[in-house]
C-alpha cells in the first residue's frame, strides 16, 4: 500500500461517521436541564424546611454527589450517560462518577495503591487545573481591587 | 518475508470458545461452548476472570479432542494485560510448557502460525493456541473505568470479552494449516485509538496483496477470507484499497468483529476488537463450518494494533500487523 501517511489520515477521515452532534446537543440540553431544575427545586425545599441559604448551597451539590455516586455503583450511571452525554457530564454529577467509577474498578488492588492512589485518575485533571483557574481568577479580582 | 510453506501441515484437532453475555447475546451467540451471565466466570477481579476464560477454553478444547494437559507439549497463549498476565495465571493449573506471545489483537493468528510452523517440522507433536481478552480489563488498561459515564465515538470498537483455544496436532484429519505468512508491523500514522479499524487495516492490506501477489493467486480461489477485528471501518478502508489493488473482496470477505455483535441492536459502534474476537469467532463458528465442510479452503489474519496505554498518550502513532495463515481441508 504507497499511499502516504497524510493522504491516508484525510481519507480515513473522510470515510468515519460523526458523532450525531445535534442529537447529543438536544439530550445534553434536555436532561442537563432537568438536573438543574431539580437543582432548584431541591434549593426551594430545602429552605422551607427551615435550613439555611449558606447550608442549602452546599448541601444541593452533596445531594447531587450521592445519588450519582449511587447511581454508578449500582451500575446505572453509564446507561443514563451513553444518551445524557454532557447533560450528566458537565454538572457536578460528571465529576461523582468519574470519582466513583474509579473507585469501583480500582477497589481490586487495594484500598491503598487501588482507590486511595488511583481514584482520582479521570478527575485529578480537573481538580488540577480548577484549582489552578481558581487561584489565577483570585489573582485577577485581587488586581482589579487594587486598581480601584 | 515470503510465504512459509508447512512441510507436513498440522491438523487442527479441536477448538472451544468462552464468551461474555453480550457475546452470547449477539448473532453467532449459540456456537460458542460456555458463556457466564455477569462476565466474572466466579471470580473476584475481571483480570482473574480472563485467565479463567482462557483455562476453561483449553480445557473444553482439549476434552474435545479427547486429550489431557499431559498430552500437549507446548501452550501458546496471548492477551492484552501488562506482561500477559491473563494467559499466565490462565494456563498454570496445566504445568504445560508455555510460550507467552504477543501480537495485540493479531495474536490468535500469531500463535497459529508459530505453532503450526513448529508442529509442522515435528519439534512438537501437540500444541495449544489460546487469546483472550476481556471488555472490564480492556476498559481499565486503556480508556476509562467500567462504570465511568462517557460517550463512545461511532469509529471506536467495542473489547470482546471471550476467549479461544485450539489444539494442533501432527496427525488428524484436518482442517490443516497449509502455509503461513507473518505480518509487517505497518503505519500509516493513525493516532486516534478509537479508530483501530483504520490503524490495523494498511497492515491487513499489505499481507494479504504480498500473499496473493507471491501465491498468484485470488480471493475467489478461497472460500472465506476473514480478518480478525478490522469493525466497520477497517473492513470498509480494506475493501477499498484491495479493490484499487485489482482484488475484489465484496463475494466471500468477512471480519470477526463484524459477525460477533449486532452492531446496530448491540450498541457495539464499529464492532467487536481484541484478541478474543478473532479467537473466539474462530474457534467455535468458522472451525465448526471447516469440520463440517462447510468451508474447505480459506485465508484468515487476525490484525492488531501495536499500541499501549502510554505511548497513545505520547501522541505516537499507532502501528498495525496483521499474520495470515491459510487453513485447508486438503493437506496440499
Amino acid at each position: 500500500m504507497n499511499t502516504d501517511k497524510t493522504t491516508y489520515k484525510k481519507y480515513v477521515k473522510s470515510r468515519a461517521p460523526k458523532s450525531p452532534t445535534l442529537k447529543n446537543s438536544v439530550f445534553a440540553f434536555l436532561i442537563g436541564g432537568t438536573l438543574c431544575t431539580l437543582a432548584e427545586l431541591l434549593f426551594h425545599l430545602y429552605i422551607t424546611i427551615g435550613i439555611s441559604e449558606e447550608i442549602t448551597k452546599t448541601l444541593v451539590p452533596v445531594t447531587f454527589i450521592v445519588i450519582a455516586g449511587l447511581m454508578t455503583g449500582i451500575g446505572v450511571f453509564d446507561d443514563i450517560a451513553r444518551f445524557a452525554g454532557a447533560g450528566t457530564l458537565v454538572p457536578i454529577t460528571g465529576f461523582a462518577n468519574a470519582v466513583v467509577a474509579s473507585a469501583i474498578d480500582d477497589k481490586s488492588e487495594g484500598f491503598i495503591l487501588g482507590v486511595g492512589a488511583k481514584m482520582f485518575t479521570v478527575a485529578g485533571p480537573v481538580i488540577v487545573y480548577g484549582t489552578l483557574s481558581s487561584a489565577v481568577y483570585g489573582v485577577i479580582y485581587w488586581l482589579f481591587g487594587v486598581m480601584k | 518475508m515470503s510465504v512459509i510453506k508447512i512441510k507436513k501441515p498440522p491438523s487442527i484437532v479441536s477448538g472451544a470458545a468462552v464468551v461474555g453475555e453480550k457475546e452470547h447475546a449477539g448473532p453467532i451467540g449459540e456456537k460458542f461452548d460456555l458463556h457466564d451471565k455477569t462476565g466474572a466466570f466466579g471470580m473476584d477481579t475481571w483480570e482473574k476472570a480472563e485467565s479463567e476464560m482462557q483455562r476453561l477454553a483449553v480445557n473444553t478444547a482439549m476434552s474435545k479432542a479427547k486429550l489431557c494437559a499431559d498430552d500437549i507439549d507446548v501452550i501458546f497463549a496471548g492477551d492484552l494485560l501488562n506482561q500477559c498476565v491473563g494467559s499466565t495465571y490462565g494456563i498454570l493449573g496445566f504445568r504445560t510448557a508455555y510460550i507467552g506471545i504477543f501480537g495485540a489483537c493479531s495474536t490468535f493468528t500469531e500463535g497459529l502460525l508459530v505453532s503450526s510452523m513448529l508442529t509442522g517440522t515435528g519439534y512438537f507433536s501437540r500444541c495449544a493456541v489460546v487469546t483472550s481478552s476481556h471488555f472490564c480489563t480492556a476498559e481499565r488498561q486503556f480508556r476509562f473505568p467500567v462504570e465511568y459515564g462517557g460517550q463512545r465515538p461511532p469509529t471506536s470498537q467495542w473489547t470482546v470479552t471471550g476467549a479461544g483455544a485450539v489444539i494442533l496436532s501432527s496427525g488428524g484429519d484436518g482442517p490443516f494449516v497449509t502455509d503461513v505468512l507473518p505480518g509487517i508491523p505497518v503505519d500509516k500514522g493513525i493516532t486516534d485509538a478509537n479508530n483501530m479499524g483504520a490503524a490495523m487495516a494498511p497492515a491487513a492490506i499489505d499481507t494479504f496483496t504480498r500473499y496473493f501477489i507471491e501465491t498468484g493467486t485470488k480471493p475467489s480461489d478461497y472460500d472465506l477470507i476473514l480478518t480478525g477485528d478490522l469493525g466497520l471501518q477497517g473492513h470498509g478502508i480494506f475493501c477499498d484499497f484491495m479493490k484499487n489493488a485489482g482484488y475484489d473482496m465484496t463475494k466471500n470477505y468477512n471480519d470477526c468483529g463484524l459477525l460477533i455483535f449486532g452492531l446496530k441492536t448491540q450498541d457495539a459502534h464499529s464492532g467487536g476488537s481484541g484478541c478474543g474476537c478473532a479467537a473466539s469467532v474462530f474457534s467455535s463458528l468458522i472451525l465448526g463450518k471447516l469440520k463440517a465442510r462447510e468451508l474447505n479452503n480459506i485465508l484468515f489474519a487476525a490484525t492488531g494494533a501495536l499500541m499501549n496505554s502510554d505511548s497513545i498518550k505520547q501522541g505516537n502513532s499507532i502501528p498495525g500487523i496483521a499474520h495470515l495463515v491459510h487453513i485447508s481441508n486438503k493437506k496440499e
